[in-house]
């Protein structure tokens, strides 16, 4: 029943609530990407700014939160998600879709070796004998670099490093050759010499299996290192999406280009201090009418930022929420990596 | 550098008890901070930096003697801080304060931000209460906050506000150095860089020197002109930070760099990159002779039977290293040159 | 940044709403107990107005009368009224609690507090002592005590109170032993506040939660243990009336007037009831709360 064309992953339009004392906040609006076949896409955002939930939502994780999805949907390979089963969502999830978390620790049940773990989602989800489950484990963590696999897989994560201990995640998580494989901030918690190895890692994995990745960060170098296609997300809502190249070469929201600018790396390479967003990041309890970057923009403009919802529009291979998309154009379009 | 330092640390040692191996076995020490010296001048920042395990943030916490300091000098001034009894101490924190990384739990949540900020005036100096009030207004609108929020507690403040807020109450009594703990790597991206900036501020008016302890080599560029970087409880590379970020001289230093990921696709994609195999060893049993060897690139047969010798690099500072000691493999290059040449890209 | 901290993520420049007390009125079984104990508050406090007869007035045509119009819950062995008796004597019994919980904290308190900050052998003999006193079954120490300190009602509490204060230690000293750890701590180190301040200032501010929870549910035992100290003679000494001594003075008569050691049964459970629900209903809502305006 799936479609070769039509891309793996497509989420439109989707909306989710979570309930606060303020009521119920929507932390998600009407979010719409696709995640294509062999493709890496990257989600980058800051805090609150529903890049984890919307994933969550994608695949179930966000009812048994007490939250509610109230508007959209999510095909993966063919089927609608929203609103399926538990059961047959449970079947799906590790299966078709493998997943990584930030805290490998916390994601690793310490009773149980590592070998042993990664087994029992093959059987669960592949009905393999005992003996072909803990093999297809061997294989993963081989598959992940984790020296002498064999004798490995009968040790407890308790005897791995956080660094080895995210390889386990990720054998964990291709050991059923999922299609897709989300990623959120898999590398926030690791130091970056480790972190540079397991970007190479997952870069790899992905070549070699040509499974789809969606990555969660909030870094845009790591954006930078690993994606072919961004989505920026900021107040619930995407504010800019486009192919990698793009983005970093010419960014057209001023967030994004923000961002960038703020970043001490860039600073360092223009030859400046770095240039700050100023205030802080938008709240679900408030969002800003109109534009909801507006407070924090360089470019605001009282009318056309102020009022009203703005939609995302198309602009040249990307989409962009901004209401002076035009003429901030030759603007963000130098101010970014072109030294002054 | 100023013939008068701020801040003198010499030989400084740190070691813990990690109890006993089984049961009745001998108790062990674990050296976090490994003979450690450097001097900050007044007014000056100093970048210490370092992944975790490298022991940066407990040479901090040692300096300030917030924890144990096994062995060694470590002078504010003319001041003995490592040799001071509990009660000098008290009186060299006005002094010397700290900012920790974790706004979110270095406020104490049942005071409010002027109970917090007050509190270094109260312990420290007889200040009329008026006064105290209109220091506390004072020093939040320098930090770029609303006088009036002297009112509030902190779960009412985002993460930059609270870090602003720390700062403050750090900068309460004008101390002379102020040890900052990754300030800015608990914020939001947007938020980092008006934290460093207001840093940078509050140092050119107050002339406060900073021990600036991260792991991230372009945020410690930014803030300072010097930069040591330690790995595994040593100084491995010292120098002026624009040498070492242009021109590592150890090789874990030009790793560091390499590995952190530039935003543009363009370069990471041909970028020369050193990719460090194996784990961090524990800093029980660390290795023999140079204690970066088990994951060096370059490593040569000398390094696991001696230590490295510190040698002096061109353009400022210092090495750990092997490499510049027994020239054949440098050649008289340095060693970004050396990698370029080789097209060095090493994969575990 | 999962969806849990989005929801908690601290409301900016907010009037801080989402107080504690929000939270426990939400919990309508304690709020209901919390109202029933106000009702019992406000009557012992207004019980000379209340009351339909002198407590203390005996009359020996009226002996053991049922409940009536005149006698409500009908009389005693004496010919008291037992409703009054029963406002009066709550006026004893909550002040002899709160006087053995008063005790419990002043002597639990700085122990918990000195042991769980300072450690090392302070709290290796300190925690001992409370070990050992903890094995012992609180009645029983209790009547030790007041066997070697004479019945009455102030010996009485004050044996409770010395027998509650191991919990009450041992309460605040796991509480500081966690806060200790805090960041916030450390930093008031860096400050340079003296030890005492960081207790007082930055450590017991901290764990007041978990410190009033317990309180409150040992307002209801020591309740009980009044209670169960009075019936036996060693704690209100007539004629005085507490609960536990009117439960005394009325069982030896149930077989004629079950009525007021009913009555008696009856506030003195509702009472501890409260007292327990209450110490629920504030641990669960402490537990979420971040401190705020208080």
């Amino acid at each position: 029943m799936s479609d070769n064309t039509a891309p793996l992953l497509e989420i439109r339009d989707l909306s989710v609530q979570f309930p606060s004392p303020h009521g119920w906040l929507t932390v998600v609006d009407k979010v719409s990407f696709n995640v294509g076949r062999n493709d890496i896409v990257c989600v980058v955002g800051e805090s609150g700014s529903g890049k984890s939930v919307t994933m969550q939502a994608a695949v179930g994780l966000v009812q048994p939160k007490g939250g509610r999805i109230t508007s959209g949907s999510v095909r993966f390979d063919g089927q609608e998600l929203v609103g399926m089963g538990n059961r047959q969502i449970n079947r799906i999830r590790g299966n078709d879709i493998g997943f990584i978390f930030q805290e490998p620790m916390s994601s690793l049940n310490p009773a149980y070796t590592v070998g042993e773990q990664i087994a029992e989602v093959v059987r669960r989800h592949r009905g393999a004998s005992r003996a072909d489950a803990w093999k297809r484990a061997v294989e993963a963590l081989d598959r992940v670099h984790i020296a002498s696999a064999s004798s490995r897989a009968a040790e407890y994560p308790h005897q791995f490093s956080g660094g080895m201990r995210q390889r386990v995640m990720i054998a964990m998580a291709i050991a059923c050759d999922p299609k897709l494989l989300i990623a959120d901030e898999p590398t926030t918690a690791l130091d970056v010499t480790i972190q540079a190895r397991i970007l190479e890692l997952l870069r790899e994995l992905q070549r070699d299996s040509g499974m789809s990745v969606l990555f969660i960060t909030h870094d845009l170098g790591v954006v930078a290192d690993i994606a072919r296609y961004v989505v920026v997300m900021y107040g619930a809502q995407v504010v800019e999406a486009a192919p990698v190249d793009d983005l970093f070469g010419a960014p057209r929201h001023p967030y994004t280009s923000g961002l960038l600018g703020a970043m001490p790396q860039v600073a360092l390479e223009r030859g400046h201090d770095p240039i700050a967003i100023p205030g802080t990041v938008a709240q679900a309890h408030a969002w800003p009418t109109g534009c909801r970057f507006n407070p924090r923009c360089l470019y605001r403009r009282e009318g056309p930022c102020t009022t009203g919802a703005l939609p995302l529009t198309s602009v040249d291979n990307g989409l962009v929420r901004c209401a002076l998309t035009e003429e901030l154009r030759p603007i963000l379009g130098r101010a970014t990596m072109v030294p002054a | 550098m100023s013939a008068k330092p701020c801040l003198r640390v010499e030989n400084l040692h740190v070691t813990y008890d990690v109890g006993s191996t089984g049961f009745m076995g001998a108790r062990r020490k674990l050296h976090a901070v490994n003979d450690v010296s450097m001097e900050i001048a007044a007014g000056e920042t100093l970048g210490l930096v370092g992944e975790s395990g490298s022991g940066k943030s407990t040479a901090g916490l040692a300096i300030l003697r917030l924890i144990d300091v096994a062995s060694g000098t470590v002078r504010l001034g003319e001041t003995d801080v490592a040799g001071a009894s509990r009660a000098e101490l008290r009186a060299l924190r006005k002094r010397m304060q700290m900012v920790f990384q974790d706004p979110y739990s270095s406020l104490n949540p049942s005071m409010t931000v002027a109970q917090l900020l007050e509190e270094p005036l109260v312990v420290h100096a007889d200040v009329p209460k008026d006064e105290r009030r209109s220091m506390v207004g004072r020093m939040l609108e320098s930090v770029g906050l609303h006088a009036g929020y002297a009112v509030r507690y902190p779960h009412e403040f985002s993460g930059g506000q609270r870090q602003r807020i720390a700062i403050a109450r750090a900068m309460m009594l004008h101390p002379e150095l102020v040890v900052l703990d990754e300030p800015v790597s608990a914020l939001d991206v947007s938020t980092q860089s008006q934290i460093l900036n207001l840093l940078k501020k509050i140092q050119g008016d107050s002339g406060t020197a900073f021990l600036l302890v991260a792991h991230d080599l372009s945020v410690v560029r930014l803030m300072s002109p010097r930069v040591a970087v330690m790995y595994l409880g040593e100084i491995v590379e010292t120098g002026p930070s624009g040498r070492v970020y242009d021109e590592p001289a150890h090789p874990y230093t030009a790793a560091l760099i390499s590995a952190v990921p530039f935003p543009d696709p363009e370069r990471q994609r041909t970028a020369h990159r050193i990719i460090l195999g194996g784990d961090l060893p524990s800093p029980m049993s660390p290795p023999s002779g140079c204690r970066f060897r088990t994951r060096c690139p370059f490593v040569m047969e000398i390094c696991s039977k001696e230590a490295p010798p510190k040698v002096a690099i061109e353009g400022g500072g210092m090495a750990s290293c092997h490499l510049h000691a027994h020239g054949p493999k440098l050649g008289g290059r340095s060693l970004v040159g050396f990698m370029k040449d080789r097209a060095l890209v090493t994969v575990e | 940044m999962s969806a849990t901290t989005i929801v908690a993520a601290p409301a900016v420049s907010l009037p801080p709403v989402s107080t504690f007390f929000q939270r426990f009125c939400k919990n309508r079984t304690a709020l209901a107990a919390a109202i029933i104990l106000l009702i019992i508050v406000l009557i012992a406090i207004f019980a000379p107005y209340i009351a339909p007869h002198d407590p203390a007035r005996s009359s020996l045509r009226n002996i053991l009368k049922a409940p009536g119009s005149v006698y409500w819950l009908g009389s005693d062995d004496l010919g008291r009224d037992v409703a009054s008796r029963l406002m009066f004597a709550s006026r004893l019994s909550l002040v002899a609690s709160l006087q053995a919980v008063a005790i419990a904290l002043v002597i639990g308190m700085p122990l918990g507090l000195i042991s769980g900050y300072v450690g090392g052998w302070v709290d290796t003999i300190i925690s001992r002592c409370n070990d050992a006193l903890m094995s012992f079954p609180a009645l029983i120490l209790a009547v030790v005590i007041v066997g070697l300190m004479g019945p009455s009602l102030t010996n009485a509490m004050t044996a409770i109170g010395l027998v509650y204060a191991p919990r009450i230690m041992r309460v605040v000293r796991g509480s500081t032993l966690s806060v200790r750890e805090e960041v916030y701590v450390r930093a008031a180190r860096a400050t340079g506040c003296s030890d005492a301040r960081i207790i007082t200032r930055h450590v017991l501010p901290n764990v007041t939660g978990p410190l009033v929870v317990q309180a409150t549910v040992l307002m209801g035992q020591a309740l009980l243990a009044e209670a169960g100290l009075s019936f036996l003679g060693l704690g209100t000494q007539p004629p005085e009336a507490s609960w536990g001594a009117m439960l005394g003075t009325a069982f030896p008569y149930m077989a004629q007037s079950p009525v007021p050691t009913i009555a008696a049964g009856v506030v003195i459970s509702v009472t501890v009831l409260c007292f327990n629900l209450i110490g629920d209903g504030i641990r669960d809502s402490v537990g979420r709360m971040r401190r705020s305006g208080d």
